[in-house]
C-alpha cells in the first residue's frame, strides 16, 4: 500500500438518533488514486460521503462509532467549514447549482475556503478543463443544461484546490456522450493534478473504467473490495452491477433469487 | 402640476428610504428565512444613537453619522451572536417569536433611556443642499436623502455583484446545502446579514428622524412599514424592496397631498391588498427557475 490519504475505520452513522444507515464501514483511499464506491440505491454510498465531508450534521445524522482520518487529522463529526479547509470537497448528488448566480459567480463561491486570495488563474484552469462553460459564463446557472451544470459543479469544486474530491453520481441523468466526456475529464484532473477522487456511481461500467480501486456497498456495509480489474472480473459484480449474465445465458428470476442467497455470504 | 411634481419628488425620496430599510429586512429573510419583527426598533435605535452622539456627545455630524452606522453594524452582529445563533436548528416560528421579543425589549430600553417624548435634531443640513428646479423646491433633507440612498444602493450593488463575501451571501440564500459543501461559512453569513440589516435600518432611522422628529413610537411604526413594502416588492427580491419602497412612498405622499393626511397610512395597505390579489408573490417575487 502506498501513501494513504483518507482512512475510515469501522464507522457507524445514525440519523435522528434512531436510524442506523452505516454499520461499520472501513475503507482506505490512497493518495492520487481514483476510488469508486458502488452499490444499489440505499446502500449507504451517499451517507458515507456525507460522513466524510461533514454534511451529515445539517441532516441530523452523526458518526456514532469509528473514526475518519484524513492526512493524520481526525475529522469525524467536524463542521463542514473545517473539513473543506482540510482540502476535502464533496460534489453533491443532483448537481445543486446556485440557480440565481451566473456561471462565473458559481465558480467564485468555490473559493470560499480561501477568501481574499487571487482566483483568476483557477478560473482559467476550470475553463481549460470545461471549455463549454466559457461562452456561458455570464448566464444564470438556472438556465443551463444538465451537462453544463455537471461541469459547473465539478469546476466549482476544483476552485477550492481539493486534495480529495468526492463526486456523487456525476453521470446522473446525462446523455451517454456527455457522461463519457465527464469521465474523461475526471481522469484528466486526476492525472494532471494528482487529485485523489472518490467516485460514487450507479454506472458501474464507467466507474470501473476510470477507477484504480473499488468498493461495493450493500445495506450499510462494504461487501467486496478490490482493484477495478478484480471487480470487473468478479462474476457477481458482472452480473448485478455490469448487467452481464455470467454465462451469457438469459437470466431467469430463479437465478436472481440464487444471487440473493449468495449475497448474504459476502 | 407643480404640486404634483413636488409630491412626486418627496414621495420618491421617502420611498427610497423605505426601500433601503426594507432591503435589510429582505436580506435577513433571504439568508435565513427569518422575519425580523424588531426591524422598527432597530430603526429607532439608530435614530436615538445618532441623537445622543449629536446632542449629548457634541460630536460633529459626519463623525456621528459614521459612528452610528458602525455601532449598529456591530449591534446587528451581536444580536445574531447572542440571541439568534443559539436557536439555529430550532423551528422557524421560535426564531420569529424571538424577534417579537427583541422588539419589545429594544422598545423598552429606548423608553427607559430616552423617554417617549418627541426629540429633534439640531439644524445641521447646510442650506446649500436646497434645490430649486423651476417651481419645484426640494428641501435639504430630501436632497440629502436622495444622495445617501443612491450612495447606499450603488455600494450594495457592487458588494453583492462583485465582492466575494457578497457572492457567498447570495450563494447561501440560493442553496444553503451546496454553499456548506463548498466551505462557505454559513453562520458568518447569517451574522453579516444581521449586521448589514441593522446598519441600513439605522441609516433610514436617522434620516426619518430628521424629517419627522425622533420619537420611539413613530419610528418603530414606520419600521413596520417594511411589511407592505416587502410584500409588494416580493419578499425575496432586494431590487423589489427598493421599488416597493418607492411605490409605497409615492402612495403615501399623494394620498396625503390630494386626499387627506389622515389617510396616508391607510391607502398603501389597501393598494397592497389589491396587488396581492393579482400577484400573490409580489411584483418582483422570485420566479422559481424550475428545471425538470
Amino acid at each position: 500500500m502506498g501513501d494513504i490519504l483518507l482512512q475510515l475505520n469501522n464507522i457507524s452513522v445514525v440519523y435522528s438518533n434512531v436510524i442506523q444507515v452505516l454499520k461499520g464501514v472501513s475503507l482506505t483511499v490512497e493518495r492520487g488514486h481514483i476510488v469508486s464506491l458502488l452499490g444499489s440505491n440505499g446502500a449507504g454510498k451517499t451517507t458515507t460521503l456525507k460522513a466524510i465531508s461533514g454534511l451529515l450534521k445539517p441532516e441530523n445524522g452523526e458518526v456514532t462509532d469509528g473514526d475518519i482520518i484524513c492526512n493524520g487529522v481526525n475529522i469525524q463529526n467536524q463542521a463542514p467549514e473545517f473539513i473543506t479547509r482540510q482540502g476535502i470537497i464533496q460534489v453533491l448528488e443532483g448537481r445543486q447549482p446556485f440557480k440565481y448566480l451566473t456561471i462565473e459567480e458559481n465558480l467564485r463561491v468555490g473559493t470560499a475556503t480561501r477568501p481574499g486570495k487571487p482566483y483568476k488563474q483557477d478560473l482559467e484552469l476550470v475553463y481549460h478543463y470545461f471549455p463549454a462553460l466559457v461562452q456561458r459564463k455570464k448566464a444564470l446557472a438556472g438556465y443551463c443544461s444538465g451537462g453544463e451544470l455537471q461541469m459547473l459543479v465539478i469546476g466549482r469544486a476544483l476552485m477550492a484546490h481539493p486534495q480529495l474530491l468526492m463526486l456523487d453520481e456525476p453521470s446522473l441523468g446525462l446523455a451517454p456522450l456527455v457522461v463519457q466526456e465527464i469521465f474523461r475529464i475526471i481522469r484528466k484532473i486526476n492525472e494532471e493534478h494528482a487529485t485523489t477522487i472518490v467516485l460514487v456511481e450507479q454506472n458501474a461500467n464507467m466507474a470501473l473504467q476510470v477507477a484504480h480501486y473499488g468498493y461495493v456497498m450493500e445495506n450499510g456495509k462494504i461487501v467486496m473490495e478490490g482493484t477495478s480489474q478484480e471487480l470487473s472480473d468478479n462474476p457477481d459484480v458482472k452480473e448485478f452491477y455490469l448487467g452481464m449474465a455470467a454465462s451469457g445465458v438469459t437470466k431467469s428470476y430463479k437465478d436472481v433469487k440464487a444471487y440473493r442467497r449468495r449475497k448474504r455470504w459476502l | 402640476m407643480d404640486f404634483f411634481l413636488q409630491l412626486l419628488v418627496n414621495g420618491v425620496c421617502v420611498g427610497l428610504l423605505y426601500g433601503i430599510s426594507a432591503m435589510g429586512f429582505v436580506m435577513i429573510f433571504k439568508a435565513s428565512s427569518v422575519l425580523n419583527f424588531a426591524h422598527g426598533e432597530l430603526l429607532a435605535l439608530g435614530a436615538f444613537f445618532f441623537l445622543s452622539l449629536v446632542t449629548w456627545g457634541k460630536i460633529p455630524i459626519a463623525a456621528s453619522f459614521l459612528l452610528t452606522l458602525a455601532g449598529c453594524f456591530i449591534l446587528g452582529f451581536l444580536i445574531e451572536k447572542f440571541f439568534l445563533r443559539p436557536l439555529i436548528g430550532e423551528k422557524l416560528i421560535f426564531v420569529i417569536m424571538l424577534t417579537v421579543g427583541l422588539s419589545a425589549m429594544f422598545k423598552g430600553l429606548i423608553l427607559l433611556i430616552w423617554g417617549g417624548n418627541l426629540h429633534t435634531y439640531p439644524e445641521f443640513l447646510p442650506p446649500s443642499l436646497e434645490i430649486h428646479l423651476g417651481s419645484i423646491y426640494i428641501a435639504p433633507v430630501y436632497s440629502a436623502t436622495l444622495v445617501i440612498s443612491v450612495i447606499f444602493l450603488v455600494l450594495f450593488g457592487l458588494f453583492f455583484k462583485k465582492s466575494s463575501q457578497g457572492i457567498f451571501m447570495r450563494s447561501v440564500a440560493d442553496n444553503q446545502k451546496a454553499a456548506l459543501s463548498l466551505g462557505v461559512h454559513v453562520r458568518r453569513v447569517f451574522a453579516l446579514s444581521w449586521a448589514i440589516a441593522a446598519m441600513v435600518a439605522c441609516m433610514s432611522g436617522i434620516v426619518l428622524g430628521i424629517i419627522n422628529g425622533v420619537n420611539v413610537h413613530d419610528l418603530s411604526a414606520i419600521g413596520l412599514k417594511v411589511f407592505p413594502v416587502v410584500i409588494l416588492g416580493g419578499l425575496d427580491s432586494i431590487g423589489g424592496a427598493i421599488i416597493g419602497g418607492i411605490i409605497i412612498g409615492l402612495l403615501e405622499t399623494f394620498t396625503g397631498g390630494y386626499l387627506s393626511p389622515s389617510l396616508r397610512d391607510v391607502v398603501p395597505y389597501i393598494v397592497l391588498v389589491f396587488i396581492l390579489m393579482v400577484k400573490p408573490y409580489g411584483l418582483f417575487g422570485l420566479v422559481e427557475i424550475e428545471r425538470v
